[in-house]
């Protein structure tokens, strides 16, 4: 990864904005929502040079991806190709769906540069125990596999059935289903050989309850899905995979991509910071009460996603976490985000769960 | 200098965390000690390995354990001990004032618990004698032995204790104390404001010489609590009656709720009332009301008014006064929301018709005051016209009890379950449905106060019989 000073790559972010906006608010290239607001509001084209100009937007509305056909996403440019449909979590109603055709794929062959041959051997069998179904992660993860010569097991786990059982507080039900999935994975790797795991932080601590993972191939492990705080982070990484078995916590979704860490210094006392995938995609941390202002440094706000791809332009979309805001940190030349737990996590008890 | 800092204790061993919560002066709210948290995943780990636990004191005999017991008791009451993991050292007078500061308990009787935890520690012999009746306590090293001439065995039932500990008293403690001597390990998740009496009993018994494997103490969430209860073989809990009502079927709990405790007058003495206030108002009122064997509720065949108002009297005036004075008499809430709470169910339950506040005239101002800078509720009595008032048989963390005129052949079927009786009475046939009836888990007889508990009759579930199972054995 080439290494840039914040300047440059506030450059190169400004500059691909700049060609981004030009794509998706062109007749030519854009999508029929883009062209559209376009004409009921302002040309992003004139307005929109640089970051700092995205204020000029709303904030993306989530409604816009439940609400509307997929099909006024689609670029003129894609207009014709195929395309996947990928959906957010989700619990009850309709989910937000993103399509895409690339994205995914640059996303993942970006993030094997960041993961060392060590802890995921090239050719070596991954297995994933997560959320597939309509997931761009379902994909992603194979791709990621294949792209390193890999291929990959899979262990479904649907997310929405888990924040159900919990909602309804059938802690039993969640719990044999949690048994289920560990279950499995426990069956592919006494019988197959595997070497990166894919996982929820919570299943990978069930499964090493069940399996010794080190004996059972397992060199590496690359996680994401929930809130990963210090201590847990250190539980994981000592006493789960007893500092043997690389650790690589992610922060990611459908909107976004994926979000890599940095390798834990002792400095970081377990804190992972997470740098978005700059310039596809841009993440802010600002003030919940006023979200044109970015917080400070190592103070928490909201997480504000913005997407920046041919194939998906979203911008100033208000996550639903919170988050430390970090310095760059190099290779990493942009802010990061620290700590992400659900938005109001201190205030109200939100469904994570087993997922 | 710095803030003493209770790490975790995972076989003994200090585990300082990352996630660590303040324990706060509950007048104050300046930080007493910081505490260290640990995940859920923490306890499945360790209890995974709970059989180290009790290798390490079945390398003991029982014998050798209650000696160890008596030295902890001590180190408890008078030692210098570690508070902590860094190099702060807590006197028997630190170790009163710092409880009394964060759980509000008055010095006073935080030192008369701890008395009371001391005499536990001194005397398991004779605590494990009537818990087994006699058992030869080398049966228990043995495995097998005899007793009154028949062969005997027991095999323990659980490889550790679980506790999930309050933080309202710190005598209730003394529930666990006989585990060690029965070499069952102990895995306490402390009281929120209440970690010192674990963590200092647990230092004073490894001082003693007992083996540090055999404590875990592991302040944590609710789904550690859920962990602690599930993986332990063996575990006590305590909490209100929805709480109770939820465990009391599994066998593997032992729940320890509300008691209802209560004093009765027969027929016989009920002339004598005036003689029995003194005791009444003091089961009452003693140890702050805080207890599960404090009287809650007076019943008697006649004189409802006047044994109310005469207990009023004598009890209504206690007002708060500071934590350090030696006549302090009520406990300030570290959580304030929880007074709120009883202020407003005890007026609640006065909006039905047949129930009088007797203090109310005797107290001069609201039950619930502020003192010092702490939230404090004064003592209630209510007369209740029957015991289908909402406020007959309730309980709170104060001094609050109802009386209730009820005629002496209806008593026993209204009273409930009532972890004690004092009942004043010489009748015999009284006395016989008293002891005929099990809703009652404590029966004195006669003028004892109920607060009195002997160390050699459980009173509340018997931890031998908890711990360990007898089997029929032969040996050729």
């Amino acid at each position: 990864m080439q290494t840039l000073t914040p300047e440059q790559a506030q450059q190169q972010l400004d500059a691909h904005l700049r060609e981004i906006v030009s794509w998706h608010f062109s007749p030519e290239t854009g999508c029929p929502f883009w062209l559209e607001w376009a004409a009921k509001n302002f040309d992003p084209r004139a307005e929109i040079q640089s970051v700092a100009d995205l204020r000029k937007f709303p904030h993306f509305e989530d409604e816009w991806l439940r609400d509307l056909q997929p099909e006024v996403w689609v670029p003129a440019a894609f207009k014709g190709q195929p395309f996947n449909i990928f959906e957010t979590g989700g619990t009850t109603g309709m989910p937000k769906q993103r399509i895409g055709w690339n994205d995914y794929k640059v996303d993942y062959s970006e993030f094997s540069e960041k993961i060392s041959d060590e802890h995921f051997p090239r050719g070596g069998a991954w297995l994933m125990m997560g959320p597939t179904g309509p997931r761009r992660l379902r994909l992603a993860i194979e791709h990621l596999a294949h792209v390193r010569g890999s291929s990959c097991y899979f262990i479904d786990l649907d997310p929405r059935w888990v924040k159900k059982l919990i909602a309804n507080k059938q802690f039993d039900q969640a719990r044999a289903y949690m048994d289920h999935v560990v279950d499995q994975a426990a069956t592919i790797l006494k019988h197959r050989k595997v070497s990166g795991l894919f996982t929820t932080p919570k299943l990978l601590e069930a499964l090493a309850e069940k399996v010794d993972i080190y004996a059972a191939g397992i060199r590496g492990v690359f996680c994401g899905g929930t809130t990963m705080l210090p201590q847990y982070v250190r539980f994981i990484v000592e006493e789960v995979l007893e500092n043997r078995i690389g650790f690589y916590p992610t922060y990611g979704n459908t909107l976004m991509g994926l979000a890599a860490s940095l390798p834990l210094r002792p400095e970081d006392q377990y804190s992972i910071t997470y740098y978005a995938p700059q310039p596809r995609a841009v993440l802010r941390v600002v003030d919940p009460k006023n979200t044109e202002a970015t917080v400070d440094y190592d103070a928490w706000g909201r997480v504000e996603l913005t997407t920046l791809t041919r194939e998906f332009f979203m911008p100033r979309f208000l996550e639903r976490d919170e988050a430390i805001r970090r310095r760059p940190r190099g290779p990493y030349a942009w802010d990061g985000v620290a700590e992400v737990r659900p938005f109001g996590a201190m205030e109200k008890k939100i469904v994570e769960g087993v997922y | 200098m710095s803030l003493p800092h209770l790490p975790a204790l995972r076989r003994g061993k200090p585990y300082e965390s990352l996630d660590q919560t303040e324990v706060c002066h509950h007048l104050t709210g300046q930080p007493m000690a910081v505490i260290s948290q640990v995940n859920a995943g923490i306890l499945r780990k360790d209890l995974g390995r709970i059989a180290e636990a009790r290798a390490a004191l079945k390398k003991f005999t029982v014998e050798e354990l209650i000696a160890i017991s008596a030295k902890a008791g001590e180190w408890f009451l008078n030692g210098d001990l570690p508070c902590g993991d860094r190099g702060h050292v807590q006197s028997a007078a630190q170790y009163v004032e710092t409880l009394s500061s964060t759980s509000g308990l008055p010095e006073v009787m935080v030192r008369r618990n701890m008395v009371k935890i001391h005499y536990a520690l001194t005397h398991i012999r004779t605590i494990l004698n009537g818990l087994t009746r006699g058992l030869p306590l080398e049966v228990i090293d043995r495995g097998y032995g005899e007793q009154s001439g028949a062969a005997v065995s027991y095999y323990p039932t659980t490889n550790a204790l679980g506790l999930i500990m309050p933080s309202n008293s710190p005598a209730v403690n003394s529930l666990w104390l006989p585990a060690i001597a029965l070499k069952t390990p102990v895995i306490i998740k402390p009281g929120r404001e209440e970690p010192w009496t674990p963590y200092r009993l647990i230092q004073a018994f490894i001082a003693a010489g007992a083996p540090p494997e055999a404590f875990g103490f592991y302040p944590t969430d609710h789904e550690g609590s859920g962990e602690v209860m599930k993986l332990c073989g063996r575990a006590l809990i305590f909490g209100d009656a929805n709480t109770v009502e939820q465990y009391r079927s599994q066998p593997k709990f032992s729940v320890h709720g509300p008691g209802f405790s209560k004093v009765l007058i027969g027929n016989d003495a009920i002339e004598n009332w005036p003689d029995y206030i003194d005791l009444i108002a003091s089961s009452i009122s003693e140890n702050g009301g805080r207890s599960c064997v404090n009287a809650s509720a007076v019943v008697v065949p006649k004189y409802g008014a006047e044994i109310a108002d005469a207990l009023a009297k004598k009890l209504g005036p206690i007002e708060p006064l500071s934590p350090k004075d030696e006549n302090a008499r009520l406990s300030g809430f570290a959580n304030p929301k929880m007074a709120d709470f009883i202020d407003a169910a005890i007026e609640d339950g006065l909006q039905t018709p047949g129930a009088e506040d007797v203090t109310a005239k005797y107290r001069g101002g609201p039950r619930k005051v502020m003192f010092g800078g702490g939230v404090y509720l004064r003592p209630t009595i209510v007369h209740c016209d029957s015991f289908a008032h909402p406020l007959a048989n309730k309980e709170y963390l104060c001094p609050y009890a109802s009386v209730v005129e009820t005629p002496q052949d209806q008593m026993l079927a209204q009273i409930g379950p009532s972890l004690v009786v004092t009942a004043i009475t010489q009748d015999p046939e009284f006395t016989a449905q008293l002891l005929d009836s099990p809703l009652i888990e404590r029966l004195n007889l006669g003028p004892v106060s109920t607060m009195k508990i002997s160390w050699d009759q459980p009173h509340e579930g018997n931890m031998f019989e908890f711990l360990y199972k007898r089997r029929s054995i032969e040996r050729a």
